[in-house]
């Protein structure tokens, strides 16, 4: 079996393996890195649980391979513990309902914070078109729709405040491939 | 699943790329953003012995503005033209159909050049290239062409790369100030793939009309007789019978067009043509 010796970083670590070109980001992280808070869902790029940054871009872990993110910076539900933003998230959803079993909850916390970021957040039903790639069999959504929108003021609030100071989302000009 | 196992190229330059494909003897795939292709890897659709990642491929990211004309690389990702990060030589269509591809995890990956070279009939940018009337860049081991994105997209999934053919470039014309621009995508689930698409540019100061349905069974249809309507029902009120007369055409180009269609199919698209053509030259 051909195997490809990668080097990159996961929540800031460096992390430096050997994979088989057909080993996926997703799994990558979960059975090598231990890294379980990235969940694979439907491992066709349909479900959204999986989602984790590549490059500070959202990305769909079951779908990228890891011998394709050699240099990569990756982030995944982990590695947002302390971040500001999403503890803002965090406690909305907490706060309104919006996960039940938590399966799909990483992937929605990552989406929801990168959509924050973007200033995408807008009425409920923006914030439906923005969340369709993320699905949820609990909640039937409306706690989540709620989470975004208490989110959504919660950061505008803090952001007044000048509690948390947040960068806009910075993206390369175009990402891997 | 889990994909079969294959072999990894990730070559730094586009020759290197072309030299793997032909090396691969029918059974290498070029990878661009792999948004299609590695779900296909993982439900076992796609038989590959090496994948040949372009994503070190620096050139495929470029995008280069000229005298009426903006040439992106391949690897140029929807995000990107969503962005407005790139040039938009469409006045705002190009960026707005990238932001209605997939969802925004997707679009950070995949690449206008990738969907070209899928040429999946219900991808946008395969209706829309054709409709703007764009360029292919292609390169192969033994040098380069061009084909215009209309004569790009043969079939379902079939197009006019060679199997040790990369497409490089898509070169998009600069459209004029009093260029309109409607489009029109019908899908059950919002990001899905359509179940019809429309695109419907008209510029006068350049004489040109085009109308694209796409989403059919096989390429994109050019529709010459609703273009031709378009270009009659501009600059006048659009009215009830300007309508009829918008969808009578585009049922005709329809029929004409060789597809095995039923009535329901027929109707949505002459309705998704008439609902692109309606924006692009509703005052």
């Amino acid at each position: 079996m051909e195997t490809m010796d990668i080097t990159l970083r996961i929540n800031g670590e460096p992390v430096r393996a050997r994979v088989e070109p057909r080993t996926s980001l997703a799994d990558f992280v979960r059975e090598r890195c231990r890294r379980t808070g990235t969940h694979l869902g439907c491992e066709h790029g349909v479900c959204g649980a999986c989602t984790v940054e590549i490059d500070g871009a959202i990305a769909r872990s079951c779908i990228a391979l890891a011998a394709c993110c050699e240099g990569a910076e990756i982030r995944t539900i982990e590695g947002f513990d302390d971040d500001p933003v999403m503890r803002i998230v965090r406690e909305a959803f907490r706060d309104t309902h919006g996960l039940q079993c938590g399966f799909c909850t990483p992937g929605m916390l990552i989406t929801v914070r990168d959509m924050l970021l973007r200033d995408r957040a807008g009425d409920a039903r923006r914030i439906r078109v923005e969340l369709s790639g993320n699905l949820c069999r609990c909640t039937g959504y409306a706690g989540i729709v709620r989470a975004v929108e208490l989110a959504a003021q919660r950061l505008a609030q803090e952001r007044a405040n000048g509690t948390v100071v947040t960068r806009a989302a910075g993206r390369a000009m175009s990402g891997e491939g | 699943m889990k994909p079969a196992p294959f072999e990894l190229a990730r070559p730094a330059t586009l020759a290197e790329a072309a030299r793997r494909l032909r090396e691969g003897d029918g059974m290498a795939r070029a990878m661009a953003g792999g948004q299609s292709l590695v779900p296909m890897l993982n439900l076992r659709l796609a038989p590959v012995d090496c994948i040949v990642d372009l994503g070190r491929i620096a050139e495929l990211r470029e995008v280069r503005a000229e005298a009426g004309s903006v040439t992106f690389g391949a690897c140029v990702t929807h995000a990107a033209i969503e962005d407005g990060l790139a040039h938009d030589p469409t006045g705002g269509l190009m960026r707005r159909i990238a932001g209605g591809i997939a969802y925004r995890a997707v679009r950070n990956r995949g690449t206008l050049g990738g969907s070209l070279a899928l040429s999946d009939p219900s991808a946008e940018w395969v209706s829309l290239m054709m409709a703007l009337d764009a360029t292919i860049g292609i390169a192969g081991v033994d040098g380069e062409r061009e084909v215009p994105a209309r004569e790009f997209t043969l079939g379902a999934y079939t197009t006019a790369l060679a199997e040790d053919e990369i497409l490089a470039t898509v070169r998009v014309p600069v459209l004029g100030p009093d260029a309109r621009h409607g489009s029109f995508k019908m899908c059950r689930k919002t990001g899905e793939f359509a179940q019809s698409l429309a695109m419907a540019v008209s510029d006068p100061g350049l004489h040109y009309a085009r109308v694209v349905v796409g989403a059919t069974e096989g390429a994109p249809v050019v529709m010459e007789r609703a273009a031709e309507a378009m270009r009659r029902a501009g600059g006048q009120a659009w009215s009830a019978a300007a309508e009829e007369r918008v969808r009578e055409a585009a049922a005709a180009d329809l029929a004409g067009a060789g597809l095995d269609q039923d009535a329901f199919a027929a109707d949505m698209h002459a309705a998704s043509a008439v609902a692109a053509i309606r924006e692009a030259v509703r005052r």
